[in-house]
């Protein structure tokens, strides 16, 4: 059997509230990935640290409060200090359109907004995990 | 500042302290990648030179609080620490939700801390068939002290006491119930035995309760033993108990190091790390060149698993 791939899932931002990211931990673990879960108001440079330490090959970053332009491409700014320049990054949370461009552009992949359903994250993680290992 | 997978590259990093490097190692070692094993080979003259202590206990107990403390008490001293925290995986999915570096943020962005979650793949128990690999990076790494952190309570068949050479066993006065009902596995498990959440009612007798199962464990005519394992209450989120924990694993560790307890406890686990490569190695590739052919010969009695195992073993 091939060998599970590792999600972090991460929340950075002062909004304390982490159902959201703990049903997406869930719905990824009964899919089969290896899912570590870092909790609530982690800076960039904890998330960094977390994902080159645990070697993953995803990032997932949810966040509610709109601070998304400035901490998601700050994230990815330190992922790629701490060698991580091929991991997967992706963010949930309410983003609008015209900021999902942007983001894109800063090294996010994709960005899935509220209500996406959990198949959705699954079959896409599921898509391109293998193509980047 | 790539991490490459070249052993040599990757050998030289580890060894200068790059926890990058040392990340992708245990990777390497742990998806028992054929490019981890150079690496396991040169790590493993690291084996046994530094202090791995095992905290283990029923899920809640508070071990990854503790754990997170015990850091902070090693950093005090500027002693690098390691940390293996062991998860179950899902048996249907294959998928494990691994949660215990949640309770350990606050020496996230620590240089001198280095933290990796395991899942069990497979195995039955706290433990992963792997983890030895991945203590030898972190002894490879450099660290003064690793940390496993395992749920368990002893009654598996390989545990927790085979892989380290100093076990914690946590329990809480919340789990009193449990600790009468200790099995005598559980009680030979621990060489300190903690009762966390000493914040909570119930702390007195959890303790009283656990020094009286563990006198009934030596009874009279026995000889005294050379490490009578001691009780300690914690309350691991407000630090209380933390540094009497920490004075006790040092004693601990002395005591292993000046009667001959240490060496044996080494290769207690040297000859588990063996147990383990075998398993890997021979059993799982006899079983995976069985065929359904092979099966439908056994319904059929053309064949029988003596035979067949002997076939499958000699090839
Ligand atoms: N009251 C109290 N709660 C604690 C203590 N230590 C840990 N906890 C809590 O117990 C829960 C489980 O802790 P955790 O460290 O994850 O336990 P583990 O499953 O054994 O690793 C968490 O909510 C902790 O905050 C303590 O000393 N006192
Ligand atoms: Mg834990």
């Amino acid at each position: 059997m091939d060998k599970p791939f590792r999600i972090l899932i991460a929340k950075p931002g002062l909004d304390g509230h982490d159902r959201g990211a703990k049903v997406i931990v869930r719905a990824l673990r009964d899919a089969g990935f290896e899912v570590i879960y870092t909790g609530i108001r982690q800076t960039p440079e904890m998330i960094a640290t977390a994902a080159m330490q645990e070697d993953v090959d995803a990032v997932g970053l949810s966040l509610l409060s709109g601070a998304h332009l400035t901490l998601f491409p700050e994230i990815c700014r330190h992922l790629k200090k701490k060698g991580l320049k091929t991991v997967l990054v992706f963010g949930g949370g309410i983003i609008p359109d015209e900021d999902a461009a942007a983001l894109r552009k800063a090294g996010i992949d994709r960005v899935f907004g509220p209500g996406t359903p959990l198949q959705t994250i699954v079959d896409y993680l599921k898509e391109k995990l293998p193509v980047a290992r | 500042m790539r991490v490459s997978n070249d052993p040599k590259d990757l050998i030289k990093r580890v060894r200068r302290g790059d926890h990058a490097a040392a990340s992708r190692a245990l990777s390497l070692v742990v998806d028992e990648n054929a490019a981890g094993e150079p690496l396991a080979r040169d790590f493993f003259k690291s084996a046994g030179t530094v202090q791995k202590v095992g905290v283990c206990g029923p899920p809640g107990a508070g071990k990854s609080t503790l754990t997170g403390r015990l850091i902070g008490h090693y950093r005090s001293l500027k002693r690098k620490v390691g940390v293996l925290a062991v998860d179950p995986s899902s048996s249907i999915s294959g998928g494990a939700f691994l949660g215990d570096r949640l309770r350990i943020m606050e020496h996230a962005t620590d240089p001198g801390v280095f933290i990796r979650s395991l899942a069990s793949r497979g195995m039955i128990g706290g433990l992963t068939h792997t983890i030895f690999g991945a203590i030898h990076v972190l002894e490879a790494l450099g660290c003064d002290k690793i940390i496993v952190e395992t749920v368990g309570t002893g009654q598996d068949e390989v545990d927790i006491a085979s892989v380290v050479d100093t076990v914690l066993y946590v329990t809480t006065p919340a789990m009193g119930d449990e600790i009468q009902a200790m099995k005598a596995g559980a009680m030979e498990v621990g060489d300190v035995f903690v009762v966390n959440k000493a914040d909570l009612a119930g702390k007195d007798k959890a303790v009283g309760d656990l020094k009286g199962a563990l006198a009934l464990g030596h009874g009279a005519g026995q000889a005294v033993k050379a490490w009578e394992s001691p009780v300690v209450a914690t309350a691991a989120l407000s630090g209380e108990g933390v540094a009497q924990l920490a004075k006790l694993v040092d004693e601990h560790w002395t005591h292993l190091k000046k009667s001959g307890e240490g060496r044996k406890r080494l290769k207690r686990q040297h000859a588990t790390e063996l147990q383990f490569w075998v398993h890997r190695h021979v059993v799982k590739n006899a079983l995976g060149r069985v065929t359904d052919k092979d099966l439908d010969d056994m319904v059929t009695r053309k064949t029988d698993p003596a035979t067949l195992g002997r076939k499958l073993l000699q090839s």
